[in-house]
């Protein structure tokens, strides 16, 4: 059954008694809360996703409300609790929806240790998945978002998910985070893209987030063989420009960008090293979004 | 409401696992592995599981939790083995001789409880008149003490039975150096002296030492019914049984000589609770005539131990998300204060609370 087939108010009245079972990806994830902006999060951005019966396996249990009754009404707050513990200090209850985005982020990342996580986006053509490992200001989430405007699939905005068995990618499409001026600029790229509004004052700054098409939602259980790692870096006045960097360089770059590493340990060396093994490695510098698309296009065919 | 803490997924899976799990469906493995992680046993659980060859019976999503915290577990253990190698190599070089103390100790010393085991921090004990070389020795191998506010250094070295906690500041690992296991302030006291004068040393690494068998469960009960924080005490709980099973199997006398050493060093009431707690939750096999003495030496009133199964059963129930342990905070708060009050005469214990309520962490 889709997210986008329960009436708004049973969401609602589910969301706060048993939860709501949603298949994020390979995860299955049972939601609670009684805050009305996860709710309405849920309806915006998760329509497309399926929900899973009752009995169904539980990877991650997720709670978000206010920590107390006080905080419920003088400057409302919200906790994240992941099945009883609570990793973050509480934020405000506006930033609500993308305090489980993050949540959730955390949860992958620290817990599923059947992949190597890496910090990055990915997204897809023609059976290559192409990896974006990102740094902060990089403008890897634009340039996912600029893709899979332009018809790519999108795997993940956040996180790589790579098997230590197969060293395929799996995927987790969700809302894509957009921070500050990336905010309008995804906005006004095609007429078919659903961005929500601005979360103020966040400790990222301004954030908002973008819905991922459905048809990569739709997707989401096919796999995709890594093509290319490409470490992106959005620069005002800059020559948009691609140049081969070392496997060497590739690696270690990629092992700083991960989660679980240094938990997985010679599993992780592994996975890494097939990884870059088969992948082409490049920098890649841009400011204007048509020539990002047409090198990526040419790689792709080339 | 959550279930009374003997009857707990986890507590019956503890105590034997395959009857346990025998009438087990999808929905019961996953509630066993959610109080699991939320007590700090999810690699221990994973450990049973493979030991008693159940994994079949697992659903699969579930097996990849558990593949995770064997992997945990594995990692863990191997930073364990480095630090005390680092630690090893820092104190030898002044030739101080020390003891490790938990965690790291059962590794050393290779027991089972060592199985599926994590550690955050690493435990050892110093002779007092060592420790400020030893200090200064940790610190030329990078190790600074994390806590810096003055009054948190004062309070350790002043009042607290170890250094305020060490941090390595390449590998961020946490090191804790007692002189002895338990506060000079408190009200027990046992003698440290003839803590060392039992303890034994590791094969192959001279002036490192463990405790005596009898010695690692006092302290083992010590440590867990003097803390004031009691969401690991399910897990130093089940270290406590499984020392106990491990220990009376490898020497047939042990029962008879614990509660007598636990007279000689003053540690009977731990030792009691102890007892008491492993046997309620895990039938732990101690024979009469051995908890009968323990009695006599370390119980307290019948009220109080009426007022200690709620407060501890109470506490050490795991909290998930739709099974809410209700009003926990409550008891939590008495032993918080409780610990406190073993820790500390009163007027120590009333400004140092106070100031602890108004700072912020």
């Amino acid at each position: 059954m889709l997210l986008s087939s329960t009436s708004s108010q049973q969401l609602r009245r589910q969301l706060a008694a048993e939860g709501v079972n949603l298949k994020v990806g390979p995860f299955c994830i049972n939601l609670t809360s009684n805050l009305p902006v996860v709710s309405d999060g849920l309806v915006d951005f998760y329509g497309d996703y399926t929900v899973e019966p009752r009995d169904e396996v539980i990877d991650f249990y997720i709670q978000l409300k206010s920590p107390s009754i006080l905080r419920r009404w003088i400057r409302p707050q919200t906790t994240f609790s992941f099945d009883g513990h609570l990793p973050f200090k509480p934020l405000p209850q506006a930033q609500a929806f993308a305090m489980f985005e993050w949540g959730l982020n955390w949860c992958v990342a620290n817990n599923a240790l059947q992949y190597l996580v890496i910090h990055s986006a990915v997204v897809e053509k023609g059976g290559k998945a192409f990896i974006f490992p990102g740094t902060p200001g990089s403008g890897k989430s634009t340039l996912c978002a600029g893709l899979i405007s332009q018809g790519w699939r999108l795997l993940s905005d956040e996180m790589a998910l790579i098997s230590l068995t197969t060293g395929l990618v799996t995927p987790i499409p969700r809302p894509i985070s957009l921070k500050n001026e990336s905010i309008e600029i995804v906005r006004s790229l095609s007429k078919d893209i659903f961005v929500g509004s601005r979360i103020h004052d966040t400790a990222k700054g301004d954030v908002a987030h973008m819905r991922a098409p459905q048809n990569s939602v739709n997707k989401s259980t096919e796999q995709a063989t890594p093509a290319a790692i490409i470490f992106p870096k959005y620069r005002k006045g800059a020559a948009t420009e691609l140049s081969t960097l070392s496997k060497g360089r590739t690696f270690i770059a990629l092992a700083d960008n991960s989660f679980n590493y240094h938990v997985l340990g010679s599993r992780a060396f592994n996975a890494l090293t097939r990884l870059v093994d088969q992948c082409d490695c490049y920098n890649f510098t841009y400011q204007y979004l048509d020539e990002a698309y047409a090198t990526m296009e040419r790689l792709i065919n080339g | 409401m959550a279930k009374p803490l003997a009857q707990t997924h986890i507590v019956r899976f503890l105590k034997d696992p395959k009857v346990a799990s025998s009438l087990f469906t999808a929905k019961d493995w996953e509630l066993l592995l959610r109080q699991a992680r939320r007590t700090n046993l999810l690699s221990r659980i994973a450990f049973l599981i493979d030991k008693s060859k159940l994994i079949d019976q697992v659903p699969e999503p579930l097996g990849h939790q558990l593949n995770g915290a064997t992997i945990i577990a594995d990692s863990n253990l191997q930073s364990v083995h480095r630090e005390v190698s680092k630690i090893y190599a820092a104190l030898s070089e002044i030739k101080s001789p020390f003891v490790l103390l938990k965690g790291a100790a059962y590794v050393a010393s290779r027991k089972n409880t060592a199985h599926g085991r994590l550690f955050s921090d690493v435990d050892i004990m110093v002779k007092k008149e060592l420790l400020g070389v030893s200090e200064k020795a940790l610190y030329r191998h990078g190790w600074i003490t994390s806590k810096i506010d003055p009054y948190d250094q004062k309070y350790y070295r002043k009042w607290m039975h170890e250094l305020p906690p060490m941090r390595n500041l390449k590998r961020r690992s946490e090191l804790d150096v007692h002189h002895t296991i338990i506060p000079p302030t408190a009200r027990l006291k046992p003698d440290v002296q003839k803590i060392w004068g039992a303890s034994e040393p590791v094969p192959d690494y001279p002036g490192l030492f463990v405790l005596s068998p009898c010695d690692m469960v006092l302290h083992s009960a010590t440590h867990l019914f003097h803390e004031g924080e009691f969401h690991q005490g399910l897990r130093d709980l089940s270290d406590l049984d499984s020392l106990l099973r491990e220990h009376s199997d490898n020497d047939p006398d042990f029962w008879q000589r614990l509660p007598e050493r636990a007279k000689e060093l003053n540690l009977s009431r731990p030792l009691y609770y102890g007892l008491r707690y492993c046997r309620i939750l895990f039938d732990t096999p101690i024979p009469d005539q051995c908890y009968q003495e323990i009695s006599v030496a370390g119980a307290p009133s019948r009220l109080g131990i009426l007022a200690m199964d709620w407060l501890l059963m109470k506490a050490m129930t795991p909290t998930c998300i739709h099974h809410p342990n209700r009003f926990v905070g409550i008891p939590n708060f008495i032993l918080y204060v409780r610990s406190h009050y073993l820790r500390m005469p009163p007027n120590l214990l009333i400004p140092h609370l106070i100031r602890k309520a108004f700072k912020p962490e």
